[in-house]
């Protein structure tokens, strides 16, 4: 039997419907995803370039083992295995949240600090240390440098890179369909089930995933050409 | 805690039921990421040589195939050729073979970035040297462009062939029997220990991607000593 290529079907109706609400989905997990990593990641990596040696070597261990396991297993673990390790508060206030959602952020969040730590600290590392030698001996303290001086010089480098990670994490957020959470993915899978339209409904949602990437990284070039004077050839 | 439940299942995480059933586990795992990056390898080759050609009608088809598949979520690939084959070549592909195809596309188009740039940040006077001692274009490239940089780009192959490690565990999700499989396996089956089963998990990933990182740091090191720069 000839396949028959029906898009109509996937883009109208109950179908198209499901899409965009799993598109809003994606957006929604992804969305926290990147505020909650970024302060994360920054944090991070302050502690690394900070002088105290346990800071330092926390901070080098969370980045080590978050970049280094894969997102998916971190999703189970989140998924499955915190409950006994995380303090009951936090347990009740996640019983208390959509915890599917809530353990997707948290996997997305905490995988994608540990790159968003690494790029930031290569970027920290790009302006020369009298920058904030120059502004301790004007009498800042360490983390008034940081936070006046150096952060503010070093997010112009790290801008790009950073934007890229926020990509992939946009990416990535496609994996917390295995745990339940109806995002783009998820509903692409559905509408196959359901219609056996899979072709389709996989042509669609990918287009969605591909027109954002698309457009953002058109952005970081412009971005690049413009601020940073880098010509892409 | 119940350790114990990891201990038992050690094995079976390791190997899968080899050598009484199929092979699966970390075993399998690492012949999934062994595979992908051999065939990633050659295929991004390929296509970043494309990608730096000087013909338009080489240079484009090559640009478009890296945006799509780097815009593209992984998870997104592995189920179009898992559901996508049948529809179009009419049977179905076994599922470890499907995933292999997928990551090995996936992963060719990153390969691809990374001889694009090894080969552009090679000083100019190396091709120019090389061709005006009399080498032809295609001699130049598979003599004295293409050694130079991809060796500057191991540790970026290296770090590439993390990542891909890493992506293996999407094949779980098609039902491929590896690590991760093993996991949910070993879990759903004791439901007492999932803490411990993921952990140990994690841990198992962790040791081959951690000491490949540290691999792949040491390289550049050495390799930043013998670069060829314009200075």
């Amino acid at each position: 039997m000839a396949y028959v290529f029906d898009f109509g079907q996937v883009v109208s109706g109950e179908y198209g419907e499901w899409l965009v609400t799993g598109l809003v989905t994606t957006l929604k997990v992804s969305g926290l995803a990147i505020v909650l990593s970024s302060l994360l990641g920054t944090a991070v990596a302050i502690l690394r370039l900070s002088k105290v040696r346990p800071l330092v070597w926390a901070s080098a261990a969370f980045t080590e083992f978050f970049r280094n396991t894969p997102l998916l297993v971190q999703i189970f673990f989140w998924y499955f295995g915190s409950y006994s390790v995380l303090p009951t508060v936090v347990n009740d206030w996640l019983a208390r949240q959509d915890f599917e959602f809530a353990c997707g952020v948290i996997a997305l969040t905490v995988y994608t600090a540990a790159f968003i730590a690494e790029e930031i600290r290569s970027g920290i590392f790009s302006i020369p240390k009298t920058q904030l030698e120059a502004s301790r001996a004007c009498g800042l303290s360490f983390l008034q440098a940081m936070v006046y001086v150096v952060l503010p010089q070093a997010f112009r480098v790290i801008i790009p890179p950073l934007i890229s990670q926020f990509l992939n994490l946009l990416k990535n957020s496609s994996l917390v369909m295995t745990i339940g959470v109806m995002d783009l993915t998820y509903m692409a899978r559905q509408i196959e089930a359901h219609t056996f339209h899979g072709f389709e409904a996989f042509t669609v949602s990918t287009l969605m995933y591909l027109t954002i990437s698309l457009i953002v990284s058109l952005a970081v070039n412009v971005y690049n050409r413009r601020v940073l004077h880098v010509r892409s050839r | 805690m119940h350790w114990n439940v990891v201990f038992k299942n050690f094995d079976y995480f390791l190997i899968g039921a080899y050598p009484k059933g199929p092979l699966g586990g970390l075993a399998m795992t690492v012949i999934l990421a062994v595979v992908g990056i051999f065939g990633a390898f050659w295929l991004g080759l390929g296509i970043g040589l494309l990608r730096i050609s000087k013909k338009r009608w080489l240079r484009w088809p090559a640009m478009v195939y890296i945006e799509i598949l780097r815009g593209t979520p992984l998870l997104m690939v592995v189920f179009w050729f898992y559901f996508l084959a049948p529809v179009l070549l009419g049977k179905t592909l076994p599922e470890a073979e499907s995933t292999v195809v997928a990551l090995i596309v996936f992963t060719s188009a990153y390969i691809a970035e990374i001889v694009r740039a090894g080969v552009e940040s090679l000083p100019k006077g190396q091709m120019e040297a090389a061709r005006s001692t009399g080498l032809s274009h295609v001699q130049t490239m598979t003599h004295v462009i293409l050694p130079q940089a991809l060796f500057n780009m191991i540790p970026s192959f290296v770090n590439q062939f993390v990542s891909l490690t890493k992506d293996t565990s999407l094949a779980f999700i098609i039902g491929v029997n590896e690590l991760t499989k093993a996991a949910t396996q070993v879990n759903s089956r004791t439901l007492t220990a999932p803490t411990e089963i993921f952990i140990t998990i994690a841990l198992l990933y962790f040791v081959i991607c951690y000491c490949l990182t540290e691999l792949s740091r040491r390289l550049e090191k050495h390799i930043n000593r013998y670069q060829a720069r314009t200075r």
